[in-house]
């Protein structure tokens, strides 16, 4: 590679040090040669948490995220306390003082600074008169803590979030604490009027005046000692802080030519009207919108990075950012997101007030979909909303279950209140002290969390607890690791683009999907799901590689712990017979099984076999595979049903017996369980099955779909109600299809079915609205008759040596190529 | 040198186990053409390694999904400890064992 570019940034704040980290983490380094000027002598901490600082609830150093010696060992230069005087984007050079700085790119990032209303007596010479401050640096803090210790009488002009936190702050100095705001309610640019009148309620009861509609006009005395108000009234005042919003640093830009609206004009591309230059941040306006929050600058930081490695940089593009935030202010907790009002006229509104004890919840559903939301006082939900606002899932009907998930039968217990040595993973034993330990050690996403501690990689029942404690520990910081959105983790892809890509390009084998469109990186971890992927696209024509299975795929039998297989023959329906019962008998005594067991899904499991005698097994019991052991139709449980049962109200067992054979062996993102009941009775437990049959009188069968009693409990929904046994095969083939073709890579129906939501699968797969339930159909055809029982590979093994547990070698039986030589 | 058999006894992009004068030694054969041996057992369950997923030089445990670097025998996620390595060769299309005590002239 030729010289390295010269990348310069202006600005080591939020923005201009995190598009840095996530420039450095894609390699950027070999790329670039990087400077970075910051205004402030130190390294990037986090802004959010300096009312923690003033609060003296943490430390300065508590909040760094890049102390100094980070840039150092990561080889960026670092101007700090150098003020950029002048930016030339002729000659490319950045000036700052003494120091100039030729660029080939240059990223601005300077941010912001507070907004100091035009008042009577509050500056002398441009700056502040003594005992007035802003609420903006770690010097802002330090210089406020400093002057609090000799005050009495504190004020805060401006009731939004900032000055709230100060408000709070100042309370903890046991100052007494008048917070001024012009507006007729506190944070009225995230709150609407009834939530801001229940916040300055518990303002209130902590200890501070607020007075609304106020306007400050003239500042008394030299360090302060008076507030004049616009009635004409006054009061004694020694410390004063000015939180009343804040203006975006663009001077430099302006100065430079570079096109400048209320912010530094950016494309899709966060450059600027100069090709070599770019912003980010709350510096920048992107599509006439400007960001204050943190979770936008970082999707500014990282689309920017992505792009400046790109080979092809309209690879991604900047978008706009759907806000949302979850904090605490002055304590209290708050979560607001998308839209404040809900205007317009088909909007639901759906509001919960208990003044008493300060919670507001309030949701604006706009087409089933949530467009807005703000919970005051209680924020035990905002995971839940935040995930439905962002992804834009459909609202559940009864939309209570959104704002209180107790009722909805979460816990009611906080994850965050619960002991050091609480168990949060009962998979893996991990404990809440190790997750949190984690976070603290910079795992900001729930991945990374996860991956490190391993919480979450058992069944994954306890992520919702640990996504809960990361946003509990991070805050604002929490970042979302890309790669949950793709099908698998190795290929940067989500299903629709990386179906689209298998298609255009034509591969029919893992080896070449890593090449083509993982550079050529295999990820042992995605082999397995590609795999099941393109078996189900590509059907007969799927080139099998068989080192992409996971190794009971390759043996058709399910490893146990100490490395001996299960084998479970299929039995239809779970109706047997005498003779294949004496043959299941006969296998067990002669190779020696350790343990015969009926299983949850009614069939036998043979447990303890060696590796080895898996042909031979399968040869004597003479049946073919029960699929026991992949992500796969497993078996249909079944009741007696009418044939016997006195309840009965439809041959339950016939079904059962006709679902099994038509699906037998279907590849699946994740496993399939079906169960068929002769009455709504539900002896086999139907409605809590992947797909669950119910008989009711009159000859008629509801199909039920998303159902699931493991990890997680979850009562399936009503798809439709059909007339015949034919018409069951015909439906529940038809959804399984779509799960096929549209679920993520071990998606379980349960999760599928709420993901896409009931009503638009009944729309899909019972009304065909897309018209695709033909398609639907002949590829589920084409999938049951492309069936081959795999234990025929007892006969064909693919390998000499598949089945071998161990392959001896002794330094005595030197006989094949004889020995060294 | 210890020859183990035809390269082809390891299926391509897979694992097996071997009894080397007993001594269970597992030998992963990878897509890029290289081959590597360790412990055939896994050090956190005793897993069998050999039947693991390989990619990018690297395996992965079928019982707890612990994930090991072929090459050095480090697990990736520091809580396991690392896999006995053992050097081993492809000659001639069969796998050679390298015995560190071997005396040298025996290398052709």
């Amino acid at each position: 590679m030729s010289r390295k570019e010269r990348l310069v940034v202006i600005g080591n704040g939020m923005a201009g040090a995190r598009f840095v980290e996530e420039l450095i983490a894609r390699g950027g380094r070999n790329r670039y040669e990087i400077t970075i000027f910051g205004d402030e002598s130190t390294g990037n901490y986090n802004r959010i948490l300096l009312s923690g600082v003033l609060a003296g609830t943490h430390t300065a150093h508590d909040i760094f995220l890049n102390p100094l010696p980070w840039y150092a060992q990561n080889g960026v230069t670092l101007h700090a306390g150098h003020r950029v005087s002048g930016i030339d984007t002729n000659l490319r050079v950045v000036h700052a003082g003494e120091v100039a700085a030729p660029y080939d790119k240059l990223v601005i990032a300077t941010g912001s600074s507070a907004f100091v209303p035009p008042i009577e007596g509050l500056r002398r010479d441009g700056q502040l008169v003594d005992g007035a401050f802003v609420f903006r640096t770690l010097d802002d803090c330090s210089a406020i803590r400093k002057h609090a210790e000799r005050a009495r009488r504190a004020a805060v002009i401006g009731g939004g979030l900032l000055g709230l936190e100060a408000a709070k702050g100042l309370l903890g100095f046991g100052l007494s604490v008048h917070v001024v705001h012009l507006a007729s309610h506190l944070m009225e640019m995230q709150l609407d009027a009834p939530a801001g009148r229940i916040l300055a309620r518990s303002v209130a009861a902590m200890g501070a005046r607020v007075s609304l509609e106020t306007a400050t006009v003239a500042v008394r005395g030299e360090p302060v000692s008076e507030l004049v108000f616009a009635d004409g009234s006054s009061e004694p005042c020694d410390l004063l802080v000015i939180a009343t919003g804040i203006r975006p640093n663009v001077d430099l830009a302006r100065a430079a030519g570079l096109a400048v609206g209320r912010g530094i004009t950016v494309d899709d591309g966060l450059q600027t009207s100069d090709p070599n230059v770019f912003a980010i941040g709350e510096c920048a306006e992107h599509r006439q919108t400007m960001y204050g929050l943190v979770a936008p600058l970082w999707d500014q930081a990282r689309v920017l990075a992505e792009r400046f490695v790109a080979r092809d940089a309209s690879c991604t593009s900047y978008r706009g950012s759907k806000t949302s935030t979850k904090l605490k202010v002055a304590g209290i907790e708050l979560a607001v997101m998308g839209e404040r009002d809900g205007d317009e006229p088909d909007d639901e509104v759906v509001t919960y007030s208990e003044p008493a004890r300060g919670i507001y919840k309030k949701m604006i559903v706009r087409d089933g979909k949530l467009v807005g939301a703000i919970l005051l006082g209680d924020a035990s939900s905002a995971s839940t909303l935040l995930s439905a606002f962002d992804r834009a899932d459909p609202v559940p009907e009864a939309r209570g279950e959104l704002l209180f998930p107790a009722v909805a039968g979460g816990g009611a217990c906080k994850v965050e209140d619960l002991a050091d040595d609480a168990q949060i993973c009962n998979c893996n034993g991990v404990t809440k002290g190790a997750i949190v330990q984690a976070v603290r050690a910079g795992k900001r996403s729930l991945k990374m969390l996860c991956d490190a501690t391993r919480a979450g990689t058992g069944c994954g029942s306890c992520k919702g607890q640990v996504e809960q404690l990361l946003a509990h520990e991070a805050g604002d910081a929490v970042t979302e690791d890309p790669s949950i959105h793709w099908y698998v983790p190795g290929v940067p892809l989500t299903k629709p683009e990386l179906v689209a890509e298998i298609v255009a390009r034509g591969l029919r084998s893992v080896s070449a999907v890593f090449a083509e469109l993982a550079a050529g990186k295999e990820d042992p971890a995605s082999k397995p799901g590609l795999a099941s992927l393109l078996k189900t696209m590509w059907g007969s024509a799927y080139e099998d590689e068989r080192d992409a299975r996971f190794v009971n795929d390759r043996v058709h039998a399910n490893i146990q712990r100490d490395g001996t297989f299960s084998v479970i023959p299929r039995i239809f329906g779970g109706v047997t017979s005498a003779d294949e019962l004496r043959r299941i008998a006969d296998v067990s005594d002669k190779y020696g099984a350790k343990m015969i067991k009926i299983t949850g899904g009614q069939r036998i499991d043979l447990l303890g076999l060696p590796k080895d005698e898996l042909p031979n097994v399968w040869r004597d019991l003479g049946m073919p595979s029960g699929h026991a052991y992949t992500k796969a139709f497993r078996t249909c449980k079944t009741c007696v049903g009418s044939e016997f049962c006195r309840y009965g109200v439809g041959d339950s067992t016939k079904l059962g017996i006709a679902i099994e054979k038509r699906f037998q062996g279907l590849e699946a993102p994740a496993k399939v369980k079906f169960a068929t009941a002769g009455c709504p009775r539900n002896c086999s437990e139907a409605t809590v099955k992947d797909v669950g049959v119910v008989a009711i009188e009159g000859g008629r069968w509801e199909i039920w779909v998303g159902g699931g009693a493991g990890s997680r409990v979850r009562k399936a929904d009503l798809l439709c109600i059909v007339d015949s046994h034919d018409e069951v095969l015909r439906i529940s083939g038809r959804f399984l299809q779509y799960y096929r073709e549209q679920a993520k890579w071990l998606e379980r129906t349960y999760d599928f079915v709420e993901r896409v939501g009931i009503e638009a699968l009944q729309k899909i797969v019972v009304e065909d609205s897309e018209g695709i339930a033909a398609r639907l159909d002949a590829e589920m055809q084409r999938a049951v008759d492309a069936y081959v029982d795999p234990w025929r590979e007892a006969e064909e093994p693919v390998h000499p040596t598949q089945f071998a547990s161990l392959i001896p070698v002794s330094s005595l039986v030197k006989k094949a190529a004889g020995g060294p030589r | 040198m210890k020859r183990l058999g035809p390269i082809d006894l390891v299926a391509l992009g897979e694992g097996r186990t071997f009894d080397v004068d007993g001594e269970r030694i597992a030998v992963f054969r990878t897509r890029d053409g290289q081959v590597f041996a360790t412990q055939a057992d896994c050090p956190h369950r005793g897993g069998p390694l050999a039947d693991g997923i390989v990619g990018a030089a690297s395996v992965i445990c079928p019982l707890h999904a612990r994930r090991f670097d072929l090459a050095s025998g480090a697990c990736r996620g520091d809580d396991c400890a690392p896999l006995k390595t053992y050097p081993i060769e492809i000659r001639d299309g069969a796998l050679f064992l390298v015995e560190e005590r071997a005396p040298l002239h025996l290398a052709p």
